[in-house]
Parts: structure tokens; sequence; C-alpha cells
């Protein structure tokens, strides 16, 4: 596919290389760089790249921007933050890309925010949830897409303090984002309701979860309530455990991204109900744009979206949208038009807020139940990323204030 | 007391496929002496054949549970069958290669399985529907326990019986025993090895594939499985002995039991528990727990390494051509191509100074990643902390680097042969996980950011002076080492320690302190690095680092002195292009590195060196 998108480019370049054709700026595509991890984790990038294909077509299909086709030149980072990192350079100084989007990780996010700051140019991060990207480390050349990390814990923060328990354990990967998930939990909810205590905490290694072992762990120190961030291998494995040894009987389980269908299809028939989660529960959200997308998306890939499919269709949307605003392709002309850009999701619309760089994009909030034999999100609302953000001041404590 | 109990036992559930999977490993390196890099990917196999297969028999049959144990033993079956191909296609062809060379062909192995499995099944992760009686539970002491994890309980120290009666009581266990001891003697006794090998393989992968079938109904098949498993499994067969069975037994029901008391009395220690167990077992017991210092002292093919020359004159001039080929690159080449070639350089010193331990020192290290990577730290904690300028960042990396090397080669220099190598893998993860998990000092997975180069260095044409200035100047340093006194002495004692010590010589001394060269040399390759990047990793130390490092000596060639230069520029430069246009790199990397181990068994500058040699003679 890579060879593909470089022929396309070798041959656009030759036919305007060619002699006594004057050719107007106008042919020439618009070229984004983007870089995930797609060997690395395909079940997560590959919808994604699906969401960004659709949009490319879908924007050339409608005469492109300003009046030029668009070009996604996409790149695999093999999850290493050095190789992103001289991929980024590569696209910018052969490629001549315009920006640069993409990544997942991260640590490879923040690799290659800096490298972007470092080189002045700009960069759209999709999919990495690291609050340090907009915050701590944030800088003029970098935009985050997807909710963070913080975003999402407090969204269940709102629905935890409802409930009655009072003594609660976690368990989460022992990475940053396991442990800014927990720090944020604990802190928001603490805040809400003084009368809450964390009796207990798990931090199973990613990827390598003693399932048996942590369930006991946990249940030993007999929690009213359970804050999950675990995902993935590490979820199936912790749910079939925590299923037969009754772990989630009679509690409450707060779990975050759990009902996205990347991670809430592979629990099949096990999925357990009533966990209170973020999610996407894409086969009810049935608004017009969403509407739209869900069937232009099964139209041309014969599958249902995942939310990586929404994100990388979102950031194609706001770069879209980002050029059109600026009229041009000059860096920091792209980063003035980023800087407070509305741009209209399948969720709805949405806004970079010009405070921090982060979108307003949000999240579903429900309930996990069993249909059918496959797991699905019930009683769910979807909670709108603008209120989910620390107050303005926090943010501007958080963000170094240069220029 | 009744919490206990159920963590004990469920502590004895894992060690049973834990077991399956080290037993099959340990068996195979008992006889062939392979380092089995694949053994992961035959684990991960077993547990997709699995899936497949029992999903199958159960739409034909129901879900009963004889068809589900009967679709476990033919994934088995089937991924020994993978196994014995695996060694009759490849591993058999360069088994007179230098040791620890089908490491590479194993690596090679990996990343054509993964690939191949992202084709065959799919992206996504694949759960076993579990029927009712795979959810049973019973009451232990008021607390629930699964019947499945029960019965696991058991399969461990069946297999273990079935592996003795196997090993006592047929022809094959007792030929298989006898070549762990001695395999040259068994050889020479007139015992087809072919078929032996082929035979051990079999057994190993099937064992593996087992291991992953059985943890199935507790987890999903997915395609991180065969690098997740494969470090844990290396632990336990070294903590128990390589080549013994039942000191993987007794390992895996430590290192199990270990992990299930250990997440509840330190639970943020899950990355580092297991490799802080294999560390300190080394420490007292070099040959693990039930294991016995090597019988190989003769080297497998009856060769001595051969001896280093002085490079021709020819070689000279290509050498100082390709460096002023690269010195002048900012003048033909684009800023891409600068930053590729400072990527090279880099590795080139990496590579050199894992080879002044390999080759000369005929110190293996598994762990060589942990001294790059602490160059890299030494520089971006210097800018993060104490706010130094590159020149200062530059000479804290090796430094830093080097005084690692002198602590963990302390312990390190006393062992030998594989059980090195796993202590150096230990002791580069006891430093990947505080790299990872001291946030307040590294960063945590989230990497150090702004480690720039000082202002005149920014300019990517100076960077490349200085790259090649350090790096380059570091491996020329390297190769002299080499040729000098000190290499002399290192020859001599890698290649008869005894007949060193007679004459004088002391061979710990002069291994630490090449020790210490070499993670001096890779400090100041992370150094450069860190500038080149911009930022710092754990990364940077993890695992998939030290194999490259591995994958560019092998394939340059180890008893060369040119080989670490020519593998990092093969490697690097194989895997750039791959990675770039092939969508399937990994699958197209493995076949390559699978090609060049065939093709060039010695190294691709051994290859060269024995063709001129053949042709011109040797040098004097």
């Amino acid at each position: 596919m890579a060879k593909t998108t470089r022929r396309l480019f070798l041959t656009a370049a030759g036919t305007l290389a060619a002699p006594g054709l004057v050719r107007a700026q106008g042919t020439q595509p618009i070229r984004i760089g983007e870089i995930n991890s797609y060997t690395t984790l395909p079940a997560f990038t590959i919808p994604y790249r699906n969401g960004w294909q659709l949009r490319v077509e879908q924007i050339n299909a409608a005469g492109g921007l300003l009046g030029r086709p668009l070009e996604v030149i996409w790149r695999d980072d093999a999850g290493r933050p050095q190789d992103a990192v001289r991929l980024a350079g590569e696209l910018l100084d052969s490629e001549r890309v315009d920006l640069i989007a993409g990544t997942f990780f991260s640590h490879i996010g923040l690799a290659v925010s800096d490298f972007a700051l470092q080189r002045r140019r700009l960069f759209v991060a999709a999919e990495p949830l690291t609050d340090a990207l907009v915050w701590e480390k944030g800088n003029r050349y970098t935009f985050r897409l997807r909710p963070s990390t913080y975003m999402q814990a407090a969204m269940l923060v709102e629905e935890a303090a409802k409930l009655p328990a009072r003594r609660w354990v976690t368990v989460a990967p022992n990475y940053e984002y396991g442990q800014s998930a927990v720090k944020w939990f604990k802190q928001l909810l603490s805040a809400r309701r003084p009368d809450v205590e964390f009796v207990a905490e798990q931090w199973p290694a990613l990827g390598r979860i003693d399932a048996g072992a942590t369930v006991t762990a946990l249940a030993q120190a007999r929690p009213d309530a359970i804050y999950n961030v675990t995902f993935g291998a590490d979820l199936t494995n912790f749910v079939r455990q925590g299923n037969t040894r009754g772990l989630f009987e009679r509690r409450t389980v707060v779990s975050l991204l759990t009902g996205e269908p990347e991670y809430l299809d592979p629990l099949g028939d096990e999925t357990p109900e009533g966990w209170i989660v973020t999610g996407y529960p894409w086969d009810q959200v049935n608004t017009p744009e969403h509407t739209a997308f869900r069937d232009a998306y099964r139209r041309r890939f014969n599958d249902y979206p995942r939310l990586g499919s929404v994100v990388g269709y979102d950031t194609i949307t706001a770069i879209a949208e980002a050029i059109k605003r600026a009229g041009a392709l000059e860096t920091e002309r792209l980063v003035e038009a980023m800087r407070g850009l509305p741009f209209t999701s399948p969720f709805g619309r949405c806004v970079f807020r010009a405070i921090d760089h982060q979108s307003t994009l949000g999240a579903f909030v429900g309930k996990t139940a069993l249909r059918g034999g496959r797991g699905t999100m019930v009683e769910w609302r979807y909670a709108d990323g603008a209120n989910y953000l620390p107050p303005d001041d926090e943010v501007r404590r958080m963000r170094p204030q240069t220029t | 007391m009744d919490f206990l109990l159920v963590q004990f036992l469920t502590g004895l559930a894992n060690a049973s496929a834990l077991f399956l999977i080290a037993s099959g490993l340990t068996v195979i390196f008992g006889v062939t002496r392979v380092v089995n890099f694949a053994h992961g990917s035959f684990y991960m196999l077993g547990a997709y054949l699995a899936w497949t297969i029992v999903r199958a028999l159960w739409d034909w049959g129901g879900r009963e549970p004889w068809l589900f144990v009967l679709g476990l033993l033919l994934a088995a079956l089937a991924v020994g069958a993978i196994g014995a191909l695996v060694e009759i296609l490849l591993l058999r062809r360069i088994y007179r290669a230098p040791e620890l060379f089908q490491l590479l062909a194993t690596f090679g192995a990996v990343l054509i399985v993964q690939d191949i499995t992202l084709a065959l099944w799919g992206p996504e992760d694949l759960p076993l529907p579990r029927p009712r009686w795979l959810r049973a539970f019973i009451e232990v002491a008021g607390e629930r326990f699964p019947l499945y994890d029960l019965i696991l309980i058991f399969v461990g120290p069946v297999v273990l019986g079935l592996l003795w009666l196997l090993f006592q009581r047929t022809r094959f266990g007792i030929l298989v025993r006898a070549a762990t001891q001695d395999r040259e003697m068994v050889a020479a006794l007139g015992v087809d090895q072919r078929a032996l090998f082929t035979g051990v393989f079999f057994l190993g992968s099937a064992l593996a594939g087992l291991g992953g079938a059985i943890v199935l109904p507790s987890q999903n098949a997915n395609l991180q499985m065969d690098l997740a498993i494969i470090a844990e499994a290396f632990v336990v067969v070294v903590v128990g002995g390589m080549g013994s069975v039942p000191g993987a037994f007794l390992a895996s029901l430590l290192i199990a039991e270990v992990q299930a008391f250990g997440i509840v009395l330190v639970p943020k220690a899950t990355l580092v528990l297991v490799f802080l167990v294999m560390a300190a077992v080394l420490m007292v017991r070099p040959y693990g727990l039930l294991g016995r210092p090597q019988a190989h002292a003769r080297a497998p093919t009856g060769s001595v390494a051969p001896v280093i020359r002085a490079a021709p004159f020819v070689l000279k001039v290509v050498g100082a051509s390709a460096l002023a080929l690269a010195a002048a690159a900012p003048l033909y080449a684009g800023p891409y191509g600068l930053t590729v070639l400072i990527e090279l350089v880099v590795f080139v010193l990496f590579a050199a100074s894992l080879h002044l331990l390999m080759g000369p020192g005929g110190v293996v290290s598994f762990g060589h990643a942990a001294y790059f990577g602490l160059g890299a730290y030494g520089a971006a904690l210097g800018v993060r902390f104490l706010a130094v300028p590159m020149e200062v960042g530059l000479v804290l990396a090796p430094l830093l680097a080097g005084l690692f090397g002198v602590v963990f080669g302390w312990f390190v220099v006393r062992l030998s042969g594989v059980y090195l190598a796993m202590l150096t893998l230990a002791f580069a993860q006891i430093v990947w996980a505080a790299a990872f998990q001291w946030v307040e000092l590294t960063g945590g997975d989230n990497g150090i950011l702004g480690v720039w180069p000082s202002p005149w260095a920014r300019d990517k044409a100076l960077f490349l002076w200085l790259a090649l200035a350090l790096c380059i100047g570091a491996t020329v340093l390297l190769r002299r080492a080499i040729y000098a006194p000190f290499g002399y002495g290192l020859r001599a004692a890698r290649d008869s320690e005894l007949r060193a010590e007679a004459v004088g010589l002391n061979a710990a001394q002069l291994r630490l302190v090449a020790f210490v060269i070499a993670a001096a040399s890779a400090g100041i390759a992370g150094g450069v690095y860190a500038y080149a990047k911009g930022s710092v990793f754990p990364t940077y130390i993890s695992i998939p680092k030290s194999v490259d490092a591995l994958l560019m000596v092998l394939l340059g060639g180890v008893q060369t002195v040119s080989g670490p230069i020519v593998g990092a520029v093969a490697f690097h430069g194989l895997f750039l292009t791959l990675l770039q246009w092939v969508e399937w790199w990994r699958a197209a990397l493995g076949l390559a590195i699978v090609a060049l181990v065939l093709a060039f068994p010695e190294g691709v500058a051994g290859f060269v060196q024995r063709r001129w040699e053949a042709r011109f003679g040797a040098a004097s």
C-alpha cells in the first residue's frame, strides 16, 4: 500500500516536471504524512486506516481542497518511537508533506510532537491518550483529537460518584496510561466523594496479566466497587477469571474504554453486564451524521466501524477544515486555523480548543449488556468532551505558556 | 489463610502452562544447543490452531469436553510437525555454523510466523467461547476456584511424569539424555543425529503448542502472545538449569508462585519480579537450580576461531573510501539521507561494541541494549535535571553506561555461555523496568523529550560529522584494542582459560575490562542517538533492541573484525528499506534473514574473508 502511494506521488511529480507543461499549482495534491503502528496493533490501526481512507475519498470525490486533491502518504512505525521520528523526517524532507498526522501509542505521539516542535511543523495526533501531549508537554504545533485519559476518567467519575460504593479497588496496566487513568480517577472521585476510600490496587504488566492471582488479590480487599483500566487480551483474561471466581457479583465495575467495539467484541458471550463504561455503541447511534458515516463505511469496507474508524475519519475532517479555514498550507497559518477550529464529527459538533489544542470530541458513557451472545452498550448517552476538561486556570498552570 | 491457599493454587495452575513451554525449550536446547527464539511462536501457533480445531470439532460434535481435549492434542501435534519442518528446512543446514548463529535463523522464523498468523487469522483477538463446563468452579476454603485451573494443576506433573517415562524407558529418550550430556560422543557412536534432532524439535514444539492451547480457555489467541511468553520461558529454563526438565518444573513452580504472591505484596513490581529472581538465582547457583556446568568445552565443530590478522590493504582502502563517502554525504544526500546515515553510524558503534565482547571476548551479551539505553538516558537525564549542553551530555553518556558496566560486569564475567547471556538479559530487564517505572526520574514510558543538540550542531551535516567523529572514532579504537596486547590476552582467555591463566593472564579481569569498554562504547552510541532523535524512551533498552545488536553482529560475522560494521549496515539497511516499502515487512525481513543465514553461515564479512583468503591467501 505504501508502495502504491509512493508510485502515485511519483507519477504526479513526474507529470508536473514534464517539460513544456505549464501547470497551475492547482493540480498538485495536498499531502498529509501519516504515521501509525500498523503492524504492531493491526486490530486498532486497520479500522483507523479505513476511516481516514474513506474520508480522503469523500473529500476528493467532492473536488478536493482549495481545488487540489488530497493525498495521504502513510508509514508504519513498527511500534518504535525512534522509527516514528525518522519517518516523520522522511515524510517532511523527502515526500514534502504539508503536515504530519497519526500515531497511536502515547510515547510515539510525544516523540513526534517534540519533533514537530523542533521542526516547527503541524502535527495532528489522532489516537494517543496521554494528557502530557496537550498539557505538561504541550506545544504550539501539536493538536490532539481523541478524548484524553483525563476526559474519559472524568466521564466515569461522574457516574461513579452517584454510586453508594465506598470501598474501591483499581486494576490498571503498569504503564503511563494506566497510571494516569488511576491517578485522575482517584483524585476526581475523592474530590466529589470524600467518604470514598481506595483499599487495594493491582498493576499487571501490559499483555501479561496473571489474571487468576489478580482477581483473588482484588477480592481479598472486599471492595464495593472496582475501577478497571485493563484492555485487550488482559481484559478478556481478567473478565473470564473474574466471572468464574465471582469477583463481579454484587459489585459495581467502572471500566475505561471497555465499551469500544475494539475491546468489547472479543469478550463475546462473556461480556459482563452492568459495567459502567466509556465506549462507542456503533449500532445504536442514529443521528444523521453518524448514520451517514456508518452507511458509507459499510458500503466501502463491508464491515462495521470501530472507534478507530471514527478517529481516522475525524482526523482527516479536522485537517481538511483547517486547510479550508487557513486557505493556505503554511504551517503557521494552519496552526492559527487549528486553534478554535470547529468541525463536525459523526459524533456531533466539536472544536479544537485554543487553550490547549485538545479537541472536544467526546465519548459515549453507558452500561454493558449482552444481546444475542454479543456485548453491547445500553442506557448510554453522549458525553461531550467540552464538559470533562479541567478549569482553564488549571490547564494554563499545567501547560507551558510560551508564545 | 484461605486467601493464601487460593493464591497458592492459582500459582500452581499458572506453573503448569509455563512448564509446558519451558520444558520444550529446555529439551531443544539441551540436545541441539539452539537458543530457540521461535519457541514463543510455536506457543502462539498452538493457541491459534487450537482455536480453529476445537471450534471445528465443536461445530461437528457439540461442545463436548473430550472433543476439546482432542482438539488440544491435535493442535499440539500440528505445532510439533511445524517445528520439525522448521528444523528440517532451516536449522539442519546450519548446525555447523558458529554457536548462536541458529538464533538468527529462529529470529527470522519469529518474524515470518508473525505475519503468517496475521494473514491467516486476521488482526483481532480470537476468544474461544467457554461452554458451561469450562466456566465451572469448586469451593476451596470458601472461595471459588475454577475447575479448569484445578485440572491444569495436574497437567504439569502428568506431563513431567510422561517425559520422565519417555526419557528413562525409551531408546529415543535415552539418546536424548545422552546427547544432552555429550552430543559429539553420541554422534561418534553412530547415532543418526538428524533424526534425533528432528525428533527433539517435534517434541519441544509440540509441548509449546500444547502450552499455547491449554491457556486458550482463559486467554484470547492474540498476536502478542509469542513475544510476551518467550522472555519468561527463557527465565524458567535458565533458573531451572538449561537442559534439565525437572529443573524447568521446579523453576516454573517457583516463578509462578513468586508472581502470584508478588503481586499481592508489591503490586507495582510486576515488570521486573521474574528477572530479579533469575538474577538472584544465577548469582548463587551459576548453572541454575538443577543444571550442570555445560559440557561443551570442545568447540562444536572441532575448529578454533580463526586467527585475527591485520586487514589487507584493499580493505583499508575500502574502509577509508566508505568513510570519505559518508563524510561527503551532505554534498549529495538529502536531509533524510543524512538522518539514515547518522543512524547507521550509531549502529556501527553499537554493533562493534557488542562484537568486542562476542568475538574476541567470547562473552555473548543478550542485554547489550542496556548500555546503549543507559548512554541515551545519561545524556537525557543531564538535560532534564542539570540542563547541561550537548557537549557535557555526550560525556555523561559513556560515564553512566560504563559505571553500570562495572557493576553488572563484575557479576557477569564469572559465568559463561548461555547462563552468562541470560544474566546480562536479566540486568538489562532490570534497567529497562527502572526506566519504565521510575517515572519521577525517567518520565516512565513517555520518556524524556527535548534532548536536542547544541545550536552549532543543529545543522544535519555538522551533526553527521560529529557522529562520525565520535562513533567511527570509537569503532576504530575498539578495532585497535583487538590488535593490542589487551586483545590478544582477551582472545587467549576465550580460547583456553586454563592456559591463559598459566601464563599469568587474569581472565576474569580481562573480560571485565572488555565488558566496561563495550558498555561505555555502547553508551557513546546511545548518547549520539539520543541527540539525533531528540527523545529517549525505555524501548531503547528493551529486548528487541538487544536482539537487533546481536543480529547485526551475527549477520556480519562474529569472527571477523569488520563483521559488526558490515552487519550493522546490512541489517539496518534491510530493515529501513523493507519497513518503508513492503506492507508485510516482517515476513520479508524474516525471509531475508533466513536467506542470509543459509547463504552466509559465517556471516557476510566472514564469507567475503573466506573467499578472499581462498583466492589470495591469508594476509600475513
